[in-house]
């Protein structure tokens, strides 16, 4: 196409890609900078070589949250995988009212992390909602502390990253529902293959490349878990901060006027180094579909 | 969700759980395939073909299916109607009970008035809803114009901008949250809903999108345009913006949930408790009067129910978003 004003693409593209290098490329070189400087909130910002990188490895907190994270990580991938596509496939058949459920299944995904959270902790308390129905029911004699001991604290934030994951997965799972050939069920149920045969040998088979996005998407979001630890456990970590999770040290040491945002920065580019991996993997999975 | 992988805070499309989507293998998506089987013609019927085989629901299949869904339905909403169950919850009632009533005894709405005086919440009702539109209108202009030149117009060096866009996806957005602090704070926007804003209001997952939308005109119809001696703006205006209106409300969709329930990013800049938005003021309430589970129930209401409103008015256009091809799985 041809161009009268050479500058015309530029004007289109400059606010976009001001904001790209402002708030996008920049941040990330200067994020690797501060890593190797003592920046402080207010002050510092002198150059400290590799002191930074050899806090990171003395730091129990921080080989707890790397803990956490790995469980929290092998916990999601097989519940997150599993759980979300099942759900599409119920929801995928033509049943009457099924509109409202695909939206209502949905509501977990569009609600803050933080109404979410603050939803769970009233659940979990020690008075609440499912101690109370365990004790009335005779499976507890007394109620679990979920909010309080480190590894149900764990787990209940990764019971709500489960549930509030659910409808985003299975609309994921949906769209590529869609795209497996209709012949091949009918074929199967001709032949006299039970739903259950063909979910095994048609549908898992046609949705593999989705469930390798799917699992990849996970992997990221568990190294990336803030908002349901810090709320959960009422900011502090849980006992001891031992159910801290890696973005909850970037926050801790990051904010605030006593913030250290060296060691924050170093936290955070071991953050990116954690990602890449599955990052990556997303990529060229997204290059191949385009 | 879309086109890539979504790593952006506020304002790209895709949130909540997934806010690291991913991007497309497949295209999508028909998300219901289905079709009534009466209709279609008769093939390879075998003598032993059972009459719901593919597509007909038998009675106790149906039963089934209700059942799973009702059960599903009651674990993805009952938290919902619990915590609106206790916010009407009057004072004199008992909400720790081990009998527990879903039905309030005397449903008042005392807490909303209540929670209210305890802490400015409509003022920060006020302010997500200023940082939502600041993110919104950002991404709507920020990522219209530039996925226009990106699809439709050649210049030099258009490849490079292209591959930063698609590079800065690699970047979860928590990585490089320092930084943004410190450079939204030396431009003195700390503390202000401007700052809160900012890093948000034009998401590049945004920009790829909305190439992607724009991709999908075919060129033949710009090319007449061109003919008759359309400039790029006019092109843009005519035959662009009503081609691509369906990925536009996704795009406009998703800032705004994005925006309205971001919480670490505001966490990090606001520290003035009157310029708090939703999520961190209600965080702030959550800290300060736990003793009262009413109230905090009334208050991470308010937090909801917009949004939820939102939702359900715009989630036609989000679900053909799905349709057509905005969420590739």
């Amino acid at each position: 196409m041809t161009h009268k004003r050479w500058f015309t693409p530029w004007v289109l593209v400059i606010p976009a890609g001001l904001w790209l290098l402002v708030f996008g490329i920049w941040p990330a070189i200067n994020t690797l900078i501060l890593s190797f400087t003592n920046a402080k909130a207010l002050g510092g910002g002198r150059f400290t070589g590799l002191e930074n990188y050899r806090r990171l490895l003395d730091d129990g907190q921080l080989a707890d949250a790397l803990i956490n994270s790995v469980i929290y990580m092998l916990v999601c991938l097989p519940l997150l995988t599993m759980l979300p596509l099942l759900l599409a496939v119920l929801v995928q058949k033509r049943l009457r009212g099924i509109a409202f459920f695909r939206v209502a299944f949905y509501t977990p995904v569009i609600a803050s992390a933080v109404v979410v959270a603050i939803i769970w902790q009233w659940l979990l308390d020690d008075r609440g909602l499912i101690n109370g129905l365990a004790q009335r029911l005779g499976f507890l004699s007394e109620p679990l502390p979920f909010l309080t001991d480190r590894w149900l604290l764990l787990f209940s934030a990764i019971s709500l990253t489960v549930w509030k994951g659910l409808g985003y997965y299975m609309i994921i799972y949906m769209s590529a529902l869609g795209n497996v050939p209709r012949e091949l069920y009918e074929a199967a149920a001709v032949d006299g293959a039970g739903p259950v045969r063909r979910f095994f040998s048609i549908t898992i088979p046609g949705v593999r490349n989705t469930m390798l996005l799917i699992s990849m998407l996970i992997s990221v979001y568990a190294l990336r878990t803030f908002s349901e630890l810090y709320i959960l456990s009422g900011t502090t970590g849980g006992p001891g901060g031992e159910a801290m999770s890696l973005v909850m040290l970037i926050q801790m040491y990051g904010q605030g006027l006593s913030g250290q945002l060296g060691y924050a920065s170093a936290l955070s580019v071991l953050l990116f180094v954690v990602t890449i991996g599955p990052m990556l993997v997303l990529a060229r999975i997204s290059r191949r579909g385009t | 969700m879309a086109g890539g992988v979504r790593v952006g805070r506020t304002g790209g499309a895709g949130s909540g759980a997934g806010s690291g989507a991913g991007s497309g293998a497949e295209s999508v998506a028909r998300t219901d395939t289905a079709e009534p089987p009466a209709r279609r013609p008769h093939r390879r019927r075998g003598p032993r073909r059972r009459p719901y085989a593919w597509g007909g629901v038998s009675p106790l299949e149906k039963a089934v299916r209700y059942a799973l869904l009702l059960l599903v339905l009651v674990i993805t909403i009952g938290p919902f109607l619990w915590q609106l169950s206790t916010s009407l919850k009057s004072i004199n009632e008992d909400v720790y009970t081990q009998t527990p009533s879903f039905i309030p005894e005397q449903p008042t709405l005392a807490n909303y008035a209540e929670v209210a005086e305890t802490v400015p919440i409509w003022s920060y009702a006020g302010n997500s809803l200023i940082v939502a539109a600041m993110v919104v209108g950002g991404n709507v202009i920020g990522a219209t114009l530039a996925g226009y030149a990106l699809a439709k117009l050649r210049f030099r060096g258009a490849r490079l901008v292209l591959g930063l866009f698609l590079a800065s996806l690699l970047l979860p957005a928590e990585v490089t949250i320092i930084s943004q602090f410190v450079i939204v704070r030396d431009l003195g926007f700390v503390d202000t809903l401007v700052g809160v804003a900012l890093p948000g209001a034009i998401a590049p997952l945004n920009v790829l999108l909305m190439r992607a939308a724009f991709q999908a005109i075919p060129p033949e119809i710009e090319a007449a345009a061109i003919i008759d001696g359309a400039n790029a703006w006019q092109r843009l205006v005519h035959i662009g913006l009503p081609n691509v209106r369906g990925m536009l409300s996704v795009v406009m969709i998703f800032s705004f949930i994005g925006a309205w329930d971001d919480f670490l990013w505001p966490l990090l800049v606001l520290t003035d408790p009157d310029k708090f938005t939703l999520t961190v003021g209600l965080q702030y309430l959550n800290g300060t009067f736990v003793s009262n589970p009413r109230l905090i129930a009334a208050g991470s209401m308010i937090a909801f129910i917009p949004i939820l409103i939102v939702f359900t008015v715009l989630q036609r256009y989000f679900f053909k978003g799905v349709d057509a091809g905005a969420i590739k799985g």
